[in-house]
């Protein structure tokens, strides 16, 4: 019997529904608290800072020998930028921390925020890549002109010719807006000094303790081991909350200076202005097609809204250079160009968010796809199956590597159960009756599961990827996994348990999985880029094999028999084909307190440890969205939704399909509901759920899921990432739809998020009625 | 603001005698002075419901009443759902149907649901879906939140 495949209910459950979980805000309560002046202008001067009598506070100014972040890639096309931890001249956006206040409780600290006076002398502000482009435009940073921070550039002879002599050629221009990851809990973190130790440990709700730890030691010149960084229970992070930020900084320098305990705890208001934003894109693309819709060049202008700041480790790099590697994503053609620019401005700065880029490249890519079609009289399954790559392993335009997947077979199934012919019967009819329904396909491939050799190209100071994992049996026979990657919800307890019970022959729930301490686990990078299952999964695989080896060769002395004959099953040590056996609780205990018999092993105990760090694994898949369009309000309801994802072997099927679904939901956010907007002057317009429109249950319509496994050598558990795709292909399937449904008004729509109010706009100005 | 008002909040059927600023809201006055940490807070403006608690019987936001409104008030919390070890049917029907990922908005839809099916455990689909809209998730997509709590409404009928 094997666990792996089967739907596991999650360890993780138990605690977080008696409400026995401790999260942030809990771990939070004791310590005195610290809460920030933000600066209200998105640009200007720190003219003065009066603080009253009897508040007890923090500026710039205190933190004498502090380092800035200043996150680097090695590349010429690369201009880094600093960020302060607490400002003394400039503020860049508003939100910026500027000052921090300490009391006694949260709601003393809030009080003595207002009592603070800060004199700000305003400049001119940029919020927008259009603006911040031109040559005259107010600077962010002094050294970046035209506010240029990334500027990437592949420009081969081949693409002119395609365009040269390609029978069409199809253009389009896509807006992604800007959205918040909004994880459930905001960010927070809490610092205590141990004066018995001189260490100080800081509590975070983080998805990457050890890189937090790291970033943060830096610039506060610490030597690393003074530093514990603990995460609690993360009540979300999507990408959110994997980089150290300013707040955090100011804790442990508090902690440290004060010797005492120090917590921040961020309200809605600040995370939705001040934490990380992403997907503030516009991308300009041409796509050179042959008469039967064959692509043949692409050629696309790939601009960036990074805002003030860069992101530790990952930099501000990592929009513009994923989506420029990214591009051509699940389609076969040979002629590839692309400028991809990061562009700051006066904004809250941009981090990774789940999908990174590939929601708007994807946007793209299969919004040309049925403009094309549209153009040539084709259908949108008829063009993209012309397209999919459809043999492996395939080298990409931009040189990477694609491991087998199903590109086509899940566009034809996805085709298949939506009855493209029925359904357009059906839109026709409706069409008759004043209704507009509308179809949208998205096929895209997601990059998984990576490890060094795919971020060493991107010459960061920090290269990311591999993980390592300690598989260790205690004496009672009960197994510890301690890994450097740190789950935020995605049940990598349960499913970490189930790869190494099968490798180890005992039951999963005689597993735990340690993380999110940086004492307790070995150095490693967290929970992103869907890539825990993959490389977490692919270690504790190869550190349980080497431990379940160990417990062979006890076996085999205890049963007077050669290692190779014994099986691990069932919690049971067998030799194979014969009735002796032994529980494996028996050998843990010999192997610990008989230690003598063993001489001939290497090592006393039963430890193993290993760390995996694979090139990468692409998963696929193939979202569509029906949907009515309200053409006199310009609501959109979403009829249905179906995706058919290849995410390679299923560790735990339930838990896969709670990542596709909880990703889907995310991406027609994105495309219908969520926006971050600022105004001209760089006043954010969006710090509330009364503005910032989160999806509720009624939104969103029952999501079906079909599932293919192609299993590929590239992840050594067949397993290919899963967190970030629903994400991904959501937002262009729900927008080719709503495209299709008001197609027949002359509406063309190239932008997301198509709220009522932008979509009532294009349906007006095409119709020319005044409302 | 800093005079502080003694009040007796009955909670999970204990009492708690505190003494709270008249500005402390009962989502703080449950996390901090009654120590049940269990209520989350999310927004602290009244939409994702992550702070949602039963009181006298109706599914409120926590982070909208003062601590002082509560006084008199028989409130529930997560806290005391199970009893001892034995999860309620809500909540076994989100842990058999997976209804939680990071698990931070689980309280409150667990206690919203609690009350929605205490109230009427043959609610209509429709009806559950529209007021399962009350709170927010960011993880699950809402779809096994929906399903498991159709499943609990089975046991509780």
């Amino acid at each position: 019997m094997t666990w792996v495949g089967r739907s596991l209910k999650r360890f993780e459950d138990a605690p977080l529904l008696t409400g026995r979980a401790r999260f942030m805000a809990d771990a939070a309560i004791g310590a005195r608290a610290v809460r920030f002046v933000r600066s209200p202008i998105a640009a200007g001067r720190i003219a003065r800072i009066d603080i009253p009598d009897g508040v007890s506070a923090v500026t710039g100014a205190d933190l004498i020998g502090v380092k800035p972040f200043r996150p680097r890639l090695n590349r010429s096309d690369f201009t880094p930028i600093e960020q302060p931890i607490l400002p003394t001249d400039r503020v860049r956006f508003v939100g910026e921390p500027v000052v921090a206040v300490i009391a006694e409780t949260p709601e003393a600290a809030e009080d003595a925020v207002d009592s603070v006076a800060v004199r700000f002398e305003p400049t001119p502000a940029v919020t927008d890549f259009v603006s911040a482009l031109k040559a005259d435009a107010p600077r962010v940073h002094d050294h970046a002109p035209a506010n240029t921070v990334v500027d990437a550039k592949i420009r081969p002879p081949a693409v002119e010719a395609a365009f040269a002599t390609a029978a069409h050629t199809v253009a389009i221009a896509i807006r992604s807006g800007r959205q918040s990851a909004f994880p459930l809990e905001t960010r927070g973190a809490r610092a205590d000094y141990d004066p018995a130790t001189g260490r100080t440990t800081l509590t975070v709700s983080t998805q990457m303790p050890h890189i937090v730890r790291t970033g943060l030691a830096d610039v506060l010149g610490m030597r690393e081991d003074d530093l514990r960084v603990v995460a609690p229970a993360v009540g979300g992070g999507f990408g959110q909350k994997m980089c150290p930020t300013p707040e955090y900084v100011v804790l442990i320098w508090l902690a440290r200076r004060l010797k005492g305990s120090f917590a921040w705890i961020e309200d809605r208001h600040e995370n939705l202005m001040a934490s990380f934003h992403s997907r503030d894109q516009a991308h300009t693309v041409k796509g050179a097609f042959a008469a039967d819709g064959k692509l043949l060049a692409i050629d696309v202008d790939l601009l960036c809204n990074i805002g003030a700041y860069s992101c530790f480790p990952v930099t501000h790099g990592v929009e513009p250079l994923m989506a420029m590697a990214e591009f051509p994503g699940p389609y076969d053609f040979p002629a590839y160009a692309a400028r991809a620019r990061a562009i700051t401005t006066n904004t809250c700065p941009m981090a990774p968010y789940r999908g990174v880029s590939r929601p708007a490249i994807t946007l793209a890519m299969e919004r040309l796809m049925d403009t094309a079609a549209a153009k040539l009289g084709l259908d949108p399954v008829a063009i993209r199956r012309r397209n999919l790559v459809a043999t492996f392993p395939y080298t990409s335009a931009t040189g990477i590597k694609y491991d087998a997947g199903a590109y086509r077979e899940a566009l034809e199934i996805a085709a298949e159960k939506v009855d493209l012919p029925g359904f357009r019967a059906r839109q026709m009819a409706a069409r008759a009756e004043g209704r507009y329904l509308g179809i949208g396909f998205a096929t895209f491939n997601e990059r998984t599961g990576y490890g060094t050799p795919a971020f060493a190209p991107r010459m960061m100071d920090v290269t990311l990827g591999y993980e390592t994992v300690e598989v260790a049996m205690d004496p009672s026979g009960f197994v510890e996994a301690r890994i450097g990657a740190s789950p935020h919800g995605q049940g990598l307890a349960t499913t970490l348990a189930q790869i190494i019970a099968d490798e180890l022959g005992v039951a999963p729930d005689t597993i735990r999985v340690i993380h999110g301490d940086t004492d307790r686990t070995p150095y490693g990078w967290g929970t992103f880029a869907s890539r825990g299952i993959v490389i977490v999964g692919g270690a504790c695989k190869i550190a349980a094999a080497k431990l379940a080896v160990r417990l062979r060769a006890v076996a085999a002395t205890l049963l007077q028999t050669e290692a190779g004959k014994v099986e691990l099953a069932d919690g049971r040590a067998a030799l194979a084909g014969g009735p002796a056996s032994i529980p494996i609780a028996e050998l843990a205990r010999a192997a610990y307190h008989q230690a003598h018999q063993f001489k001939d092993q290497p090592d006393i105990g039963l430890s193993a440890r290993a760390t995996y760090d694979p090139d990468g694994t692409y998963s696929n898949a193939c979202h569509v969205a029906i949907v009515e369009v309200d053409v006199e309000t310009g609501g959109v309801r979403l009829e249905r939704f179906l995706a058919v994802e290849d995410a390679g072997r299923l560790v735990n099927p339930t838990i896969v399909d709670g990542q596709v679904r909880g990703g889907i939901v995310q991406g027609i956010a994105n495309a219908l509901f969520e926006e971050i907007l600022y105004d001209q002057a760089g006043n954010i317009l969006t710090t509330s759920l009364m503005d910032y429109a989160v999806p509720t249950a009624a939104e969103i319509p029952p999501i079906e899921i079909h599932h293919l496994e192609t299993i590929t050598d590239a992840s050594i558990t067949g397993a290919k990432g899963v967190g970030e795709g629903g994400a991904i292909g959501a937002p262009a399937a729900v927008i080719n739809a709503v495209a299709d449904a008001v197609e027949s008004l002359g509406v063309a729509v190239y932008e997301m998020p198509i709220a009522p109010q932008r979509l009532r706009a294009l349906i007006r100005a095409a119709t020319g009625k005044k409302r | 603001m800093t005079d502080k008002i003694a009040v007796t909040l009955r909670v999970n059927a204990r009492d708690y005698r505190i003494e709270v600023e008249p500005r402390r809201t009962l989502a703080d006055a449950i996390r901090t002075d009654c120590g049940l940490t269990g209520t989350h807070l999310g927004c602290e403006h009244g939409v994702c419901g992550a702070c949602t608690v039963i009181v006298d019987g109706h599914a409120v936001r926590s982070c909208l009443m003062f601590a002082v409104q509560a006084e008199g008030s028989h409130i529930r919390t997560v806290e005391g759902l199970a009893d001892g070890e034995r999860l309620s049917p809500v909540q076994q029907a989100f842990h058999d149907h997976h209804a939680l990922q990071c698990g931070f908005c689980t309280p409150g839809f667990l206690m919203l649901a609690t009350a929605i099916l205490e109230d009427n455990p043959r609610i209509g689909a429709d009806d559950l879906r529209h007021a399962l809209a009350s709170n927010l998730c960011r993880c699950t997509g809402y779809h096994n939140i929906v399903i498991a709590v159709q499943a609990a409404a089975e046991k509780m009928r």
